[in-house]
């Protein structure tokens, strides 16, 4: 990507187009499995436009952001570092880590919080080829009686659930479509 | 609306700046990953004092869109000073529409109580919280506090209810009362009465902020909220015991009002919209040819 790429694909008028993203984001995060619609940025590639809202929505100087496997190329950095200035960094030590689920592993490298403040912990940004309203079971907090994401590994999933409120909590992104899987919610598969 | 007034360009959308949007976006989104669990954030000054909902004003502008339709009560009420004041901020610096009819409003801002009509999906519930820590006045140590919540260790808050019982032959918390939140964090509901506490299993999204104390917090749709009680002293949601004197609802939370210096008063439910709906739709109580 040349240089003037790193310039354009942000938010048109970013504070509505980040309070749009964000009402997005929200409602997935309180409704895990739910698929919402995200939109606004277009980011350089491999990045989803999905991933893309929620960089520009969450990240700043603030929050380190990891980019791990081919999410972690010139483009991508550049574009990350004109339109939110995040510093990237490493998976222990990132608020927010954006890439493919195998991309993402080892997992118990990320943030989990601490007994006393749980929430300083990772978001997972992990982009998918497919999101659909199937797979995995989801209950808790947020779902009424069950809800289906196809998760890419309900036992791993699984597992970050049983240690609550210690965890990561995961956005799953696919074109300009988005979902969560906050620590609060349990798993099972089929 | 606001645009033709010249006002909309003199504020950012929603008065706060996208950093400061941004750090307490991030805050909702842990609130709501781990519910009940006060999650800290970094509290801005507000063109309004302490106390006046600068928690929720701040949680709100982070939430709100063009597109909402914003509705803001203080104690079920929508005339009073609080509740005005908070919905002309946000029309004149959001330029969002307002109303006072809770089914029509995507956004609601509470101080210390639940809409009676219950909340649909569609909708999100903000509230303004003074004391967020349900431990505090048992243990002012904000160290402490946070290793009982770690710890889980909330026996102390059942020393305090069964102090209640002792002393009174009941549990005399009415308000602010405690409730455990998926089974994991004890959680204060902010001041509503404890009427309002079965509500909060509910459709909507519900975020609490308080701004003095820095505190966000969140209860996803249908997360568990369960009032803390003990097993020969159940929880018992409460109210006045009589109908509204002006629409006659009996299902409502009321609030008392002194008519004269001769004992005189008249029961009238705190949630405004609610009761004038009724009485829209015909429904009278005692008081009601007086009152019209």
């Amino acid at each position: 990507m040349t240089q003037a790429g790193h310039f354009s694909g942000g938010f048109g008028v970013p504070p509505i187009d980040a309070a749009h993203a964000f009402r997005a984001a929200m409602t997935a995060m309180a409704r895990p499995g739910e698929i919402r619609q995200i939109a606004g940025a277009t980011p350089p590639a491999p990045l989803s436009a999905a991933a893309g809202a929620l960089i520009l929505t969450l990240c700043d100087a603030d929050t380190v952001l990891h980019l791990a496997g081919d999410a972690d190329c010139a483009a991508v950095r550049g574009w990350v570092a004109f339109h939110t200035g995040a510093p990237l960094g490493q998976a222990a030590e990132a608020d927010f880590a954006l890439g493919t689920w195998e991309a993402l592993q080892p997992l118990d490298r990320f943030r989990i919080g601490t007994p006393d403040y749980p929430d300083r912990s990772a978001t997972l940004i992990v982009e998918r080829i497919a999101l659909e309203a199937r797979g995995a079971t989801l209950r808790g907090p947020g779902i009424r009686e069950t809800a289906r994401l196809n998760l890419p590994d309900p036992a791993v999933l699984a597992r970050n659930a049983t240690r609550f409120p210690l965890g990561f909590d995961c956005f799953f992104t696919c074109g300009d479509r988005v979902a969560a899987l906050p620590r609060s919610t349990h798993v099972s598969e089929g | 609306m606001t645009a033709e007034h010249g006002q909309m360009t003199e504020y950012n959308f929603a008065y706060l700046d996208e950093q400061t949007k941004r750090m307490i976006r991030r805050a909702i989104l842990k609130g709501l990953a781990i519910p009940g669990y006060q999650v800290p954030f970094a509290s801005r000054e507000m063109p309004m004092p302490y106390g006046w909902g600068t928690g929720g004003v701040q949680v709100s502008a982070a939430t709100l869109t063009p597109e909402d339709r914003f509705k803001v009560i203080d104690q079920g009420a929508d005339d009073t000073t609080n509740a005005v004041s908070i919905r002309k901020f946000f029309e004149r610096t959001a330029g969002v529409e307002t109303t006072e009819e809770t089914a029509q409003a995507t956004v609601i801002q509470t101080r210390h109580r639940i809409p009676e009509m219950p909340l649909t999906e569609d909708q999100i519930l903000v509230y303004q919280v003074p004391i967020p820590e349900p431990l505090r006045f048992l243990e002012p140590r904000e160290t402490e506090t946070r290793k009982m919540h770690s710890l889980e260790e909330y026996g102390l808050m059942h020393v305090k209810l069964y102090e209640d019982i002792a002393r009174h032959g009941a549990i005399a918390t009415s308000y602010a009362y405690p409730v455990k939140v998926a089974g994991r964090y004890v959680m204060d509901p902010s001041p509503i009465p404890k009427f309002d506490n079965p509500k909060m299993e509910m459709a909507a999204i519900q975020l609490f902020g308080a701004g003095r104390e820095q505190r966000i917090y969140a209860l996803p749709p249908w997360t568990p909220v369960v009032s803390l009680d003990f097993e020969d002293y159940p929880f018992e949601p409460s109210k006045a015991d009589h109908p509204c004197d002006l629409c006659g609802a009996e299902d409502s939370y009321l609030d008392e009002v002194i008519l004269d210096d001769a004992g005189g008063r008249m029961f009238v439910c705190s949630d405004t919209d609610y009761c004038r709906s009724r009485r829209e739709a015909g429904h009278a109580g005692r008081l009601s040819e007086e009152a019209a």
